[in-house]
């Protein structure tokens, strides 16, 4: 880890390694440090601090947030709290500063750590699947267009259909869903959200919500205690005296008054989410809704929403499954003679290789089913449906946007075969006008042939394809 | 009873000596036991024996080791009064009490870590067999590689 000292201190620091993280025999004869496995992270994440901050690729409204939230803090602490304290009481600023420091920290807390990001398949998992895959569909090869890669799964009574991720190249478990923006599967997948730069999922989902709930606080608090401050002050000295007197209760107000309606709106949304043990995915797609059919509940509630509000803020969080600052062990191959040319045992370097790799194995393009599917990139406007109107466009929290999760396999051959797909459907819309039955909603599901099920594409998804063949393109040329 | 074997089995205290196996017996084939969703999210995996092992292992045993494997996922997420209270304390404490003090899933994992360790010091490895902990394959699946016979020159497993 102190690498760059001089020769011996490196040897003495390469043995240490090398004992503690028992590596395999080979490790003495190589003069290579072993990386980290964070350095080799398939997805689109971003690290900081050896592996023990991750974020998404795209960060900048996330310093937005953090921007908009200090100075308005700030300005309270600096200009209204003086007044506040010697006219009113001091609690006033204790009080504001402990929900600051609260919600700096969940923010904090959301943005860097692991949403429950499901690791990819080894090469030899991939195989095992893709061979289960051909015998139960009764072809040797994968053909033209092989069927869609899907399980049933009977839980607690209602049929839920599991989907195969081709980039991940495994069977998503159960509410997972593939986040496009960062490349990941991701478990209790809820929606990727610009505004803390990173996905929320299983992991990451009660901080999220405790950070919503306790900036809903912090902003009602300074909007309040800006608002009486002026008050107080214009009762001595006239209104326009007062406000020249603290301009910054002027800006304060501005950002608080624009913000309240989303932030506030938003924490009812998951509130009511939380209560009926629901995803911002599955409420926007409708999956348990009961206009589906009679008997479609949640098989996922507890049925009280006691127990499904503990089960969501105070159950054991789960450890991170991708171990970010292990060392990569490179194994030693032992190859097993293929039994046919898809079947591959033992490992080379990384994984990220090899999973780079297998699709080399497959030649044919495979084709997506007649289950639409939806693109990365489209901000729905559905997204909307949490937010109250008036609110400026996006970036809002974006529900998955793989959402029908019917993952595009993100490589460059299926573009030609998707362009009968596209639709001229304009990627975000502004809230309050919620298509009805919004690009989601459209009873997709889990392979009902929907009545009036047409696949969405947006023009932006176009770049998104592009991009990806390009990058699905550089991977293999890198094996 | 596979002869040569046992003197390698010997010493399987450490786990990097399990890896000294890996390279000196050759592996026949990977066997995964799928993860079993019909109770929900919660993690259990199926108990249905792979035929692959049927030469090698017999089926009670084997279930035991999944069944028991289960029953310490289950005891990882279970909510009851226990986890209520870590998540309450640690909500109170803005998050920061997981600097000093480990969470309950993370216990458990380590107990897990151990009882696989010592399935395979007991049970598995005797018979070629290699249970890899799930938490290296991300939860998703228990590979069980199997190692092929060097008794009697065949590759058996395939």
């Amino acid at each position: 880890m102190h690498l760059g000292v001089s020769e011996s201190m490196r040897e003495r620091e390469y043995s240490q390694i090398s004992t503690r993280s028992s590596t395999p025999m080979e490790s003495p004869h190589q003069k290579r440090v072993l990386r980290k496995k964070w350095q080799a992270f398939p997805g689109q994440n971003k690290f900081y601090c050896d592996g023990r901050i991750m974020m998404a690729r795209q960060t900048g409204v996330f310093y937005l947030t953090l921007v908009l939230i200090l100075v308005t803090s700030g300005l309270f602490f600096a200009f209204d709290c003086p007044f506040l304290a010697s006219a009113l009481s001091p609690a006033i600023p204790a009080v504001g500063g402990v929900l600051f420091v609260f919600v700096m920290g969940t923010l904090l807390r959301t943005s860097f750590s692991d949403p429950g990001v499901l690791p990819r398949a080894t090469p030899d998992e991939a195989a095992d699947l893709e061979r289960q895959i051909d015998v139960a569909n009764g072809s040797s090869s994968g053909g033209f267009r092989p069927p869609p890669r899907t399980k049933e799964v009977l839980i607690n009574g209602q049929t839920v259909k599991l989907k195969y991720c081709f980039t991940c190249k495994i069977f998503r478990p159960p509410r997972a869903s593939h986040c496009s923006l960062c490349d990941n599967c991701v478990e209790r997948f809820d929606h990727h959200c610009p505004w803390v730069g990173n996905c929320v999922g299983r992991r990451n989902y009660r901080f999220f919500y405790m950070f919503i709930l306790s900036l809903s606080f912090l902003t009602i608090f300074i909007f309040a205690f800006v608002i009486t401050h002026v008050i107080l002050r214009s009762q001595s000295s006239g209104f326009l005296t007062a406000l020249k007197d603290s301009p910054a209760s002027v800006l304060e107000v501005v950002v608080c008054f624009f913000s309240v309606w989303s932030i506030v709106g938003l924490s009812g949304f998951h509130t009511y989410l939380i209560s009926s043990n629901q995803t911002t995915n599955e409420d926007i797609k409708g999956s348990w809704s009961s206009k589906r059919g009679k008997d479609n509940y949640n098989p996922y509630s507890y049925g009280n929403i006691f127990t499904n509000c503990c089960a969501a803020l105070c159950s054991p969080l789960p450890p991170s499954l991708i171990d970010r600052r292990g060392f990569i062990q490179p194994d030693t191959p032992q190859p097993a003679p293929p039994t046919n040319g898809i079947t591959m045992y033992g490992a080379t370097q990384s994984q990220s290789h090899m999973a780079a790799a297998t699709p080399l194995l497959q030649s044919e393009p495979v084709m997506m089913s007649d289950e639409p599917s939806l693109p990365g990139r489209t901000s729905l406007g559905a997204a909307c449906a949490s937010l109250p109107l008036g609110q400026p466009t996006p970036p809002t929290s974006t529900p998955s946007l793989s959402c029908d999760a019917d993952l595009l396999p993100l490589q460059g051959n299926h573009v030609e075969g998707q362009h009968h797909f596209l639709t001229p459907e304009e990627a975000p819309s502004p809230p309050g006008m919620l298509h009805c039955g919004s690009p989601m909603g459209q009873g997709h599901p889990h392979g009902h042939a929907p009545g009036h099920g047409v696949p969405f594409y947006s023009p932006a998804s176009q770049d998104s394809l592009h991009e990806d063949s390009v990058r699905g393109l550089v991977k293999l040329s890198s094996v | 009873a596979l002869p040569h074997l046992p003197a390698l089995w010997s010493n399987t205290r450490k786990t990097h000596s399990l890896q000294d196996l890996r390279q000196q017996a050759s592996i026949a084939a990977k066997v995964f036991v799928q993860r079993d969703y019909t109770t929900g999210t919660i993690c259990q995996f199926q108990t249905k024996f792979p035929s692959e092992l049927e030469t090698r292992i017999d089926k009670q045993q084997f279930e035991e080791t999944i069944r028991t494997l289960n029953n310490l996922y289950a005891e990882a997420e279970k909510l009851g009064g226990r986890s209520y209270l870590e998540g309450c304390l640690a909500c109170v404490t803005a998050y920061t009490i997981f600097l000093c003090m480990e969470t309950h899933y993370e216990k458990v994992l380590k107990k897990i870590a151990k009882y696989i360790q010592e399935q395979n010091d007991k049970i598995y490895a005797p018979r070629g067999l290699l249970l890899t902990d799930p938490i290296e394959r991300g939860l998703r699946v228990v590979e069980i590689t199997i190692f092929e016979d060097q008794s009697n020159g065949r590759i058996e497993g395939r």
